[in-house]
């Protein structure tokens, strides 16, 4: 960007503590991310525990609205379950997901990406082609498919078990290609540099080569993507449980609890749905400002 | 060029077959069409004999080439839960999900490019801040959120327009348009906004970006050197520029937007392909997914491979690579 002016470079803390956007983004998704993590010991009710529910409770309004009960803090659903609790334990479902997705996704995309990129030949061209074609279908097509499909081959009393791992491969799916291609490219370039050639001289085994030499190279931009794809899997999450083909309602993640509350809409109880999905959107939106953030900062060569 | 053509086609091709190829597996392996389709009570050797009357005793290659035959031939089975050809049931849907998708297509383009342009032109106004700022949140809201928020003020708070549906329709042959009743305008105004969303904010960034390019060409500063008139130089010159890539973009966007068009289509019940599709992956309805699957494969390598074509004739250096 900048004319290379001869400073010294600015370390990543620095930049950090620089950027108001980054510090605030970082601090709001950190503070989401924990909040979902101490769920157990924070949130003021259980939502699990239907015995404790009270249907006179029910649909109470949030506190500060007339007839709101300060023991609700954002209120109660059309069962008497607290909206604020619910909220905790279901971003506590979204993020389980979302990490695991890209866990999974970031794991097998670098693997394939390295050695497609290190080989090259056949492999290369069959994974490169398959990612091609999952590139070019929209990520919400595909997931639908996968939910469908699992759907057809697991048994049907134990599907609201098996939701979750469904959830975390429907999104995985779309999103190794990205971490694929991108390290498929870098490690094309590393492979020429005189490090590796020098590696491979002195008779190192490839598998230590890749893990050892290459990896650590080219390790910015996986983290810049993964990032980023947090914030998208956990909307894709979202999305696929509000379709009804995510979480079950007995494990609710915040996608459910907007279908739930959706379905109650025109009796005017609107904090059922509108608190979850403000949840939704303040963690997406911290979790991708911060992932702008980090793009910029690292500038790593996405492919 | 020529040899540009065939490979471009032929790599078309092995997309199809390959989503064909899926398409099968699916319909194939997943459930058992044999127990789907004959009565509870049927005898083991009345379901045998189901079982060799659709074929399914022969080699699983000869299956395909047979699948692929009647698929051609728009023939995709019987639906399991409607109990009706899928063919059928599409193409009642199509009509709901396309004119849907040209609503916001229109919408957005409408919206986006005066956003774009005035974005471009004061890039530092607070009209530009606001517009960044409020895409900035709109790219982190689902479209779920967008469309139920929508509801919220304008059905339920406002009763302005109807949530849900496509109001009355009119039948014009095969096709049902809800475009020539007052319902159906009222219909489709909140569904469309909210799919449009989706495009605006790519179409905005895209009609910025070009614009500010444009306007730093030497034809620009030519004209500005003689004299003309801002107006003339800003909508007559720059604009009509920037909107080439704008449209093929658009165009190339279609595809996106149909199959987008799951999610607008559940939260607003909009009977269209969509609604079809999120139902059949619910009741795991096979031929049904299957058939969508194929259908919105055809519509993304048909746009995809003709905007490469138009690419190539347009720029002769992308003949090269492939």
């Amino acid at each position: 960007m900048s004319a290379a002016a001869p400073e010294a470079p600015v370390g990543i803390g620095a930049q950090f503590v620089a950027s108001p956007r980054a510090m605030i983004s970082a601090a709001v998704a950190l503070l989401l991310i924990l909040s979902a993590a101490a769920a157990p010991m924070i949130a003021p009710h259980d939502p699990f525990a239907l015995g404790t529910f009270n249907l006179m409770d029910s649909e109470l309004p949030p506190v500060w609205a007339a007839g709101g009960d300060p023991r609700f803090l954002l209120g109660t659903d059309t069962q008497g379950r607290d909206v604020l609790s619910a909220i905790l334990y279901g971003m506590r479902v979204s993020l389980i997901v979302g990490f695991a997705a890209v866990a999974l996704s970031a794991g097998v995309g670098t693997l394939l990406g390295l050695v497609a990129g290190y080989r090259g030949g056949w492999l290369d061209g069959v994974l490169m082609r398959i990612a091609d074609v999952i590139l070019s279908f929209p990520t919400i097509l595909i997931a639908l498919l996968v939910s469908g499909i699992a759907r057809g081959v697991l048994p049907g009393a134990r599907q609201g078990d098996f939701a979750i791992y469904v959830l975390i491969l429907a999104i995985a799916i779309n999103e190794w290609t990205q971490y694929a291609r991108t390290v498929r490219g870098q490690t094309m370039v590393e492979i020429s540099l005189d490090y590796v050639r020098a590696a491979r001289i002195s008779g190192l085994t490839d598998a230590r080569i890749l893990r050892r030499h290459i990896l650590p190279n080219i390790l910015s931009p996986v983290i810049v993507i993964a990032t980023i794809n947090l914030g998208l899997a956990v909307l894709a999450e979202a999305t696929l449980s509000f379709l009804g083909v995510g979480m079950p309602v007995t494990q609710p993640s915040l996608g459910t609890l907007i279908r739930i509350g959706n379905e109650n809409l025109f009796s005017g109880v609107w904090w059922v749905v509108v608190f979850p999905a403000v949840t939704l959107v303040m963690l997406v939106l911290s979790v991708n400002l911060f992932g702008d953030w980090l793009r910029d900062a690292l500038n790593p060569r996405l492919g | 060029m020529l040899a540009f053509l065939i490979r471009r086609m032929g790599q078309a091709v092995l997309v199809i077959l390959a989503v064909g190829l899926l398409s099968f597996l699916m319909f194939r392996f997943v459930g058992d069409p044999v127990m789907t389709m004959s009565r509870e009570d049927a005898t083991v050797a009345e379901r045998e004999a189901l079982r060799d009357a659709l074929g399914l005793n022969d080699p699983v290659p000869l299956q395909f080439v047979a699948f692929a035959g009647r698929a051609l031939s728009g023939d995709f089975g019987i639906s399991y839960r409607n109990q009706r050809p899928v063919a059928d049931l599409i193409a009642e849907r199509l009509p709901a999900t396309l004119e849907l998708v040209f609503a916001a297509t229109v919408l957005a383009l409408a919206i986006g490019i005066p956003l774009g342009v005035v974005t471009a032109l004061r890039p530092r106004g607070a009209l530009s801040n606001l517009v960044q700022g409020v895409s900035l949140v709109g790219v982190s809201t689902p479209t779920f959120v967008t469309g139920i928020l929508l509801i919220l003020l304008f059905a339920v708070t406002l009763r302005w327009l109807p949530s849900f549906g496509r109001g009355d329709t009119v039948q014009l042959g095969w096709w049902s348009t809800g475009f020539l009743t007052a319902s159906g305008w009222r219909a489709i105004a909140l569904p469309s906004l909210t799919l449009a969303l989706f495009q605006m904010t790519l179409i905005m960034r895209l009609v910025r970006a070009e614009m500010i390019e444009i306007l730093h060409s030497d034809y620009i500063r030519f004209a500005r050197a003689r004299g003309l008139p801002d107006r003339d130089i800003h909508y007559r010159l720059a604009l009509k520029n920037a909107l080439m890539p704008v449209l093929t973009i658009t165009g190339m966007q279609i595809g996106g937007l149909i199959a987008f068009a799951i999610v607008t289509e559940s939260v607003f019940q909009w009977p269209g392909m969509g609604l079809l599709f999120i139902q059949a992956v619910q009741f795991v309805d096979v031929p049904v997914m299957a058939a969508y699957l194929m259908f919105v494969g055809l519509v993304f390598v048909a746009l995809n491979t003709l905007v490469d074509i138009t690419y190539a004739l347009v720029d002769p250096r992308l003949r090269v690579r492939g």
